[in-house]
């Protein structure tokens, strides 16, 4: 992880070079959650005052579109295809497994922090489907098993709570 | 020869060149590295091809190139040899070996890797996708070579602004994004608009899910959207294109990037186009997660860096768009026929499809089906050609049960509408839609109910918000499904589901809205009896509802 | 603009207004009403709750009055049948989608949608009511929003914006789960923006915004956007 005064210049020199234009507001959010990993208030807050927006046109951007994460995520996370392709093939029973066997919710982490499972609607994979992305990267085909297995061996020593 | 600006006539040299610098190769291998094959391993194929020409010492008359989809994404990574189009499906770096001894040094293709279904390819017409899984789409020059840029010269070089909108209005040629705008007509309205700077926006949304064509289009052959936009900005006088593309199409952001870069080093973009004073300049916008982004006048209010909230129309982008200016917004699939029809003349493009929908169209075939992947026909096709022949029928032996055109706001069609010719009037007429070309087959193995309720949570989530009918409507409708497939509905749901499909259909305000009461629209027309069955007699024909009550029962 | 008119016929009657007004100005200035919530005179048009949809001859489409500028020849019908039973519809949906309860209502007998269901005879609702649980904001020293009774309809947002020019207030999320916020959605006591002026609450047209202790007969002001904004000097 950069230390924090890297970061801000990271984010500066992004800014920057999109001349402080409001219009570039997805690009730097999109900048923002790459360099910290999701977006805070303090950093929507400093986008706000450089960009010269309203916070609360900045706070409504970036929750109106569903990549942005206002949460830090956990230490591994698992994605499941909600899209069609991924829905007629099953997807929801892996869904409902993970949930199952590490005791969480979509959306949400585990208690200790060290799994996150998040939906997406699409990842374009669809021939493969379904399809399941962890730590980004791309499972097609999956099963229940193969995804919980995968997991299993990624949470490994440090062990999750499983029911 | 990157890097130098390049004047009219250059083109044609640097396509002689790369031709002839072709034709020292006996074989080329192209190994497909798109989205659907780099998870499974096209990269370490690609290395492997590499290496393994160098060990059999057959790398001056092979040429091994990194290319883009060739469609039959369930079985890669796809790796074609050429001459003789031979596709190896399934290509793992073991593999490449064998691949190389027998087919390259010994001339004996290995059997038993090769795809075998010929025909997926035999139905299909490659227009839009004519160089996808041919060309290296990270090298201009293989773009130029293959006849790129030609359009653009020739514009440039011999035909107004006005020519070019003439030869698109005589190819009847229709927006690919899905309400199927003429293309020709729309461009006019643009051209004529006054007010200036002018934009255009090519949209690479694809929010449908299930749906990768604009992916693979992007990833195969960026050049052809950029020469596309680059026409239409001549045809239109615009100065400035945005391409809106999703964040989720990481591997197509970056090949788009080269590709603008690649451009602009050769002065195919920036302020003299080809040392004209045509000027033209390109810049990449992310979407962020949001299906109605894709809605034309939501993707004006993303580009300039706000929630994307579709407004009504009038007043129209071709008036009043991005920074209220006259804009013109464009699929990307339609603007890569554009080429096209400049060079081979608009009577050329409308004799292809039927009459009042020419050219071709590119579909997801996903779901339930034998050979999914990205296929292009002319329009007119029927949907039993597609499911059936090009498909190669339903998975698993099981029993078609219906086939959802149109993505998560299309219709669910019946058997009895297999023999429907896919043109935009003949789906709309049914209930479903073209949308951005989804088609997913369904089973025997799934429920009509669940599958309404599905797309209606789906349409739910990408709501924007805005109008009371979307937002508060469909929310409405879930509650009826969960009602029903809890096992607590009744016949009168039935009715109120209808009623209030009817009304979100004609009262929302954007296409979202007005397309999101079509799946269930559809399955009440006709598939009414598995409703009537898991109302009445609690059962739910395909075993997907009423999960959690016999749980609950169980417990 | 030029200052060129056009005419065209709502409900039969012949009408003649300058080019580019609205549908919805036209009509009301010649006494005919048409039904509205989000549309407030001084502020953009949004056209989002769909309660002033009319129908235009010739097109199957519906259109929202409040934004669709006339056209000459244009033959406009704002009471159908159908439209009639849309906006019953529309007003179920917003009485059923969170948590009104005129009774307990601060803006009791003072509610546009209240008096919108009186007047468009919606006396059921057809959906099943859901009720939400929004927590209460307070925390300004004298203005108090209640989510559980907003309609989305941001005219609070619109009035914040344009007319007072602070931008305190946007929305958050998006469909169902949308919400009006405060700055990075801060409760309203710690705003960095608010200046208190209270024209959200003056707007508002149901009882989400109001003021603490002040009868909502006094507060409500949906006039203010439209005079303050025709005084305004360049
Ligand atoms: C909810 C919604 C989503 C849409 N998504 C897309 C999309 O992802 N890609 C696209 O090209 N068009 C999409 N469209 C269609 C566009 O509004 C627009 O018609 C199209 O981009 C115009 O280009 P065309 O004339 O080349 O089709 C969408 C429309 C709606 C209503
Ligand atoms: S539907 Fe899951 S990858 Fe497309």
């Amino acid at each position: 992880m950069l230390r924090e005064d890297k970061r801000r210049e990271l984010l500066d020199n992004f800014m920057r070079k999109h001349e402080y234009d409001e219009s570039a507001l997805l690009e730097i959010l999109h900048k923002t959650q790459e360099i910290y990993g999701y977006l805070d208030n303090e950093s929507l807050m400093y986008v706000a005052q450089s960009l010269n927006l309203p916070p609360s046109h900045v706070y409504g951007v970036a929750t109106f579109y569903s990549f942005f994460k206002l949460k830090a995520a956990g230490e591994h996370v698992v994605t499941g295809c909600l899209g069609t392709a991924c829905y007629v093939k099953g997807v929801e029973e892996i869904m409902q497994a993970v949930e199952r066997e590490f005791n969480v919710k979509r959306g949400e982490s585990t208690a200790d922090g060290k799994l996150s499972l998040f939906v997406t609607r699409c990842i374009g994979a669809c021939a493969m489907a379904p399809s399941v992305v962890i730590d980004g990267e791309v499972m097609g085909k999956a099963t229940p098993e193969l995804v919980i297995n995968k997991l299993k061996l990624l949470l490994g020593g440090n062990k999750t709570e499983t029911r | 020869m990157e890097g130098t600006r390049l004047k009219l006539g250059d083109l044609q040299k640097i396509a002689e060149h790369e031709v002839d610098f072709e034709r020292a190769f006996k074989h080329r291998i192209n190994v497909c590295c798109s989205s659907g094959c780099v998870p499974f391993g096209a990269f370490d194929v690609l290395k492997a091809f590499q290496e393994a020409v160098k060990e059999f010492g057959v790398e001056k008359e092979c040429k091994v190139a990194r290319t883009g989809c060739v469609g039959t994404c369930a079985v890669g990574p796809a790796v074609v040899i050429e001459p003789g189009d031979y596709l190896y499906q399934n290509v793992t770096p073991d593999k490449v070996r064998q691949i190389v001894r027998d087919h390259i040094v010994l001339g004996l293709p290995v059997k038993d890797m090769l795809y075998q279904n010929e025909a997926f390819f035999k139905k299909q017409h490659r227009l839009v996708l004519r160089n996808a899984g041919k060309i290296d789409p990270t090298r201009i020059q293989d773009y130029i070579a293959a006849g790129g840029y030609a359009a653009i010269v020739k514009c440039l070089a011999t035909m107004t602004p006005q020519g070019v909108i003439y030869e698109v209005l005589g190819s009847g040629l229709r927006g690919r994004g899905g309400a199927g705008f003429p293309t020709g007509q729309k461009w006019s309205l643009v051209a004529r608009s006054h007010s200036s700077p002018k934009y255009i926006v090519a949209n690479l949304d694809e929010g449908d899910p299930g749906v990768f064509a604009n992916r693979t289009l992007a990833e195969a052959d960026p050049h052809a959207i950029l020469e596309g936009m680059l026409i239409a900005a001549y045809a239109v006088g615009a100065e400035k294109g945005y391409i809106y593309i999703r964040a989720e199409y990481p591997l197509a952001i970056e090949t788009l990037q080269k590709a603008i870069a690649q451009a602009r080093a050769m002065s195919l973009l920036g302020e003299n186009v080809l040392e004209t004073s045509f000027k033209f300049d390109v810049e990449l916008r992310f979407g962020a997660g949001a299906f109605v982004a894709g809605e034309e006048t939501a993707i004006l209010a993303s580009v300039e860096g706000r929630r994307a909230m579709p407004r009504p129309r009038p007043p129209y982008p071709a008036n009043s768009g991005l920074w209220g200016k006259p804009t013109l917004i464009q699929n990307v699939e339609t603007l890569a026929n554009i080429p096209l029809i400049v060079l081979n003349g608009g009577a050329w493009f409308s004799k292809i499809g039927t009459g009042k929908c020419t050219g071709t169209k590119c579909f997801s075939l996903t779901g339930k089906v034998n050979n999914p992947g990205i296929i292009e026909v002319p329009m007119g096709i029927t949907l039993h050609e597609v499911v059936f022949d090009v498909g190669g029928g339903v998975a698993d032996n099981r029993k078609f049960k219906a086939v959802l055109v149109g993505g998560p706001s299309g219709g669910c069609l019946p058997e009895t509408l297999l023999e429907l010719p896919i043109d935009y009037d003949s789906l709309t007429r049914v209930g479903a839609i073209m949308g951005s070309g989804g088609i997913v087959v369904i089973d025997d193995k799934s429920c009509m109910v669940d599958t309404a309720k599905f797309f209606t949570d789906f349409c739910i989530d990408e709501s924007c918000g805005k109008c009371t009918p979307c937002r508060a409507g469909l929310a409405k409708i879930k509650e009826i499904f969960e009602g029903i497939t809890r096992g607590e509905g009744n016949l009168e749901d039935l009715a109120t589901l209808e009623k209030a499909s009817i009304y979100i259909r004609d009262a929302s305000l954007c296409g979202l809205g007005q397309t999101a009461p079509n799946p269930v629209i559809t399955t009440l027309r006709y598939f009414k009896d598995e409703y009537v069955r898991h109302i009445v007699d609690k059962v739910c024909p395909a075993d997907r509802c009423f999960k959690n009550v016999k749980e609950v029962n169980k417990q | 603009m030029s200052n060129s008119t056009v005419t065209l016929k709502i409900d039969g009657v012949e009408i003649t207004v300058p080019e580019g007004t609205m549908i919805l100005k036209a009509a009301t200035d010649n006494g005919i009403r048409i039904p509205t919530l989000c549309a407030l005179e001084g502020l953009s048009n949004s056209g989002g709750c769909r309660l002033c949809l009319v129908e235009i001859a010739g097109s199957p489409k519906l259109f929202a009055a409040c934004i669709t500028p006339v056209s000459s020849g244009m033959v406009v019908t704002t009471n159908s049948e159908r439209l009639k039973e849309y906006r019953k519809m529309t007003v179920q949906l917003l009485l059923s989608e969170r948590t009104h309860v005129c009774s307990v209502c601060v803006a009791n007998d003072h509610c546009e949608l209240q008096s919108l269901a009186n007047e468009l005879g919606v006396d059921h609702v057809m959906f099943e009511r859901k009720w939400t649980d929004y927590k209460i904001d307070s925390t300004h020293d004298f203005l108090v929003i209640d989510r559980n009774r907003c309609i989305l309809c941001t005219r609070c947002i619109r009035v914040c914006d344009e007319i007072e020019g602070a931008h305190t207030l946007d929305l958050k999320m998006r469909g169902k789960d949308t919400q009006v916020i405060m700055d990075l959605d801060n409760n309203w006591g710690v705003s960095c923006s608010c200046t208190s002026c209270r024209k959200c609450a003056k707007v508002c047209p149901v009882g989400a915004i109001y003021v603490e202790e002040e009868p909502l007969a006094r507060t409500k002001h949906k006039e203010i956007a439209e005079f303050l904004l025709a005084r305004r000097r360049r």
